[in-house]
């Protein structure tokens, strides 16, 4: 048992250390594996060193090691597996799984809490029970926050692999609102009001209004936004993990799941900052956008298409292309014909390179990443200061599925949602292709006037197709 | 009084969290935009340890009790699957990070 202790000191000072090493470039590599160790270390010092009150060993090791045989096999190939475009959805399909744990542990704990820890007291007066509340809270708080953070994790997982669409109702948060307050108001009178026999009946009533709040807290959340949504649960996750810490009075579970309850609230703060955003304006969803394309579609524009040859000859005889990729680059998988634009480009004498906004695609680093995936040269990506230095001497700017990113109304309309968030200057250019797959307002919802400019041009159609059709276009020129 | 005897019997724990909370915030403080996304996922590997309390409840329920063994062992599994593949998924972005320094 104190080898155990041991034990999960050096884990939990491991998850420190490694979360700090993966905020910095150089050791973050280094800081998952250390955090990994940790992790081994506390996971097989329970298995083999864990005694209860009575000093008896854990039982049942077959169902736990063939659990735990099965868990990391799908873990590994899940993990082995999934492109790099579908990253953010594993990482939210994970932490589902880490909240449907929490709250599994906390339904066999109430089962096991009903039948053995409520004393009847037979007094003079009649009999009575006495429920030790404290746990009872703990078990309750580990798992309404796990189910909330499972079926919330499942639905962005869904939303960012395109099996559920964005959702909204009328009342839809006066709704998510009432089941907030019915979770609290049922988990109350659990704690207080009722006899041991309805005890049950109202933690599954809790349990399932807290599974149903998770679907509704996630749905009206834009696509593009889940990873801060996805960020948000794991914290949510980790305060699950640290009440079965609370619980099981288990040191390593109460500092990993504290440590990352914060460092992931914090982190999803830092993602709205980056996007200039409010986390309440990102939960709302919708209802922002909404607003905001009333106010500016008043009055009507028309825009200007452009066809594949024209767009590939523009392109073939510039000087200067610069490639805005965006989320629907991502979307469409498009970044390996994208690279083959660009070749062909540069056999022509064409100098291209391509302009990363902090928060393209809405996860910063993504883009990076995709175009690392299709062996786009490093120093090809400009950063934005770099990039909207050479606008004004670009010929070409090709905008692939980007638009809140290159959207002027940040520098210019105070009333804009996305007002004061730094953008791309595309407009400085002299000539500006934005392939959309139609003329649907971007994530934020709002309208792009870069749009309707004098110097745009629209190439509609999804990116891996049009640049395939534009690569075909430019080999005939 | 309650609310006290609570907070008398639970006072280490409670001063952990506190603790925790602030070390938590502290250590990813200065993180680069680009780095957010490992360490979300870094993160999410890391609040896995909840298996630890899944393997607790499994190892310590009744071998006749099949609906905590069944319970416990779907436990086991996502608490094992949340644990590996979040760390596999983190060293395979953060490869793709490294792979692109090497480019350079």
């Amino acid at each position: 048992m104190n080898l155990l202790i041991l034990c999960y000191i050096l884990s939990s000072v491991t998850f420190i250390v490694g979360l700090k090493m993966l905020s910095g470039p150089a050791t973050a590599r280094k800081g998952n594996l250390v955090a990994a160790a940790g992790m081994a270390l506390a996971i097989l010092g329970t298995l083999f060193l864990y005694r209860d009150e009575e000093g008896n060993g854990l039982g049942n090791l077959p169902w736990i090691s063939g659990a735990m045989a099965l868990g990391a096999v799908i873990g590994v190939v899940a993990a082995r597996k999934v492109k790099m475009t579908a990253m953010p959805e594993m990482v939210s399909m994970f932490n589902g799984m880490g909240g449907l744990c929490a709250a599994l542990i906390s339904v066999v704990e109430f089962d096991h809490f009903r039948r053995h820890s409520i004393v009847v007291i037979e007094g003079a007066t009649g009999t009575g029970t006495m429920i030790p509340v404290g746990p009872l809270i703990i078990i309750l708080l580990g798992m309404i926050i796990g189910s909330v953070s499972f079926t919330g994790s499942m639905i962005a997982w869904g939303k960012l692999n395109g099996k559920i669409r964005d959702r909204t109702f009328r009342g839809q948060h006066l709704l998510s609102l009432l089941i907030l307050l019915a979770i609290v108001a049922v988990a109350v009178c659990l704690l207080f009001c009722f006899a041991p026999s309805q005890m049950g009946v109202l933690f599954y009533l809790v349990f399932a209004l807290a599974l149903l709040y998770g679907v509704l807290f996630v749905l009206p959340v834009g696509g593009a936004d889940m990873p801060v949504v996805i960020s948000l649960l794991n914290s949510f996750t980790g305060v699950a993990a640290a009440c079965g810490g609370f619980l099981y009075q288990n040191m390593a579970m109460l500092t990993g799941g504290i440590l990352v309850g914060a460092a992931g609230t914090l982190l999803t703060i830092l993602m709205c900052r980056a996007m200039n955003r409010s986390l309440v304006n990102v939960l709302i969803g919708s209802f922002g956008g909404n607003q905001a394309k009333i106010a500016g579609g008043t009055e009507q524009r028309t825009v200007k298409e452009v066809s594949i040859p024209d767009a590939a000859v523009v392109m073939g005889y510039a000087g200067r292309v610069l490639i805005v990729p965006g989320y629907g680059l991502a979307v469409a998988q498009a970044q390996h014909a994208c690279h083959e634009l660009e070749k062909l480009l540069e056999n022509r004498g064409v100098e291209v390179q391509y302009a990363i906004h902090p928060v393209a695609g809405r996860m910063p680093g993504h883009m990076n990443v995709l175009l690392a995936e299709a062996d786009v040269p490093y120093e090809k990506l400009l950063e934005m200061e770099r990039a909207n230095e050479l606008f004004p001497q670009t010929d070409v700017v090709l905008v692939l599925g980007a638009n809140d990113v290159v959207n002027p109304a940040a520098k210019t309309d105070p009333s804009s949602p996305i007002y004061g968030m730094p953008v791309l200057e595309v407009e400085l250019a002299k000539m500006v292709i934005v392939n959309k797959r139609s003329m649907k307002p971007g994530y934020a919802g709002i309208e792009n006037a870069l749009f309707f400019s004098s110097k745009t041009s629209m190439l509609f159609g999804d990116a891996k197709k049009v640049l395939q059709d534009l690569v075909t276009a430019l080999k005939s020129i | 009084m309650i609310f006290f005897n609570w907070i008398a019997e639970n006072q280490q724990i409670i001063y952990i969290v506190i603790l925790m909370i602030f070390v938590g915030i502290e250590v990813i403080g200065h993180v680069p935009g680009v780095l957010h996304t490992p360490l979300m996922s870094g993160a999410n590997a890391i609040h896995g340890v909840v298996v630890i309390g899944a393997i607790i409840v499994t190892g310590r329920a009744a071998t006749d009790n099949y609906l905590a063994l069944i319970l416990g062992f779907l436990a086991v599994v996502v608490g094992t699957l949340n644990v590996v593949g979040g760390f596999v998924v983190t060293d395979r972005m953060l490869e793709m990070f490294r792979r692109r320094k090497s480019n350079l």
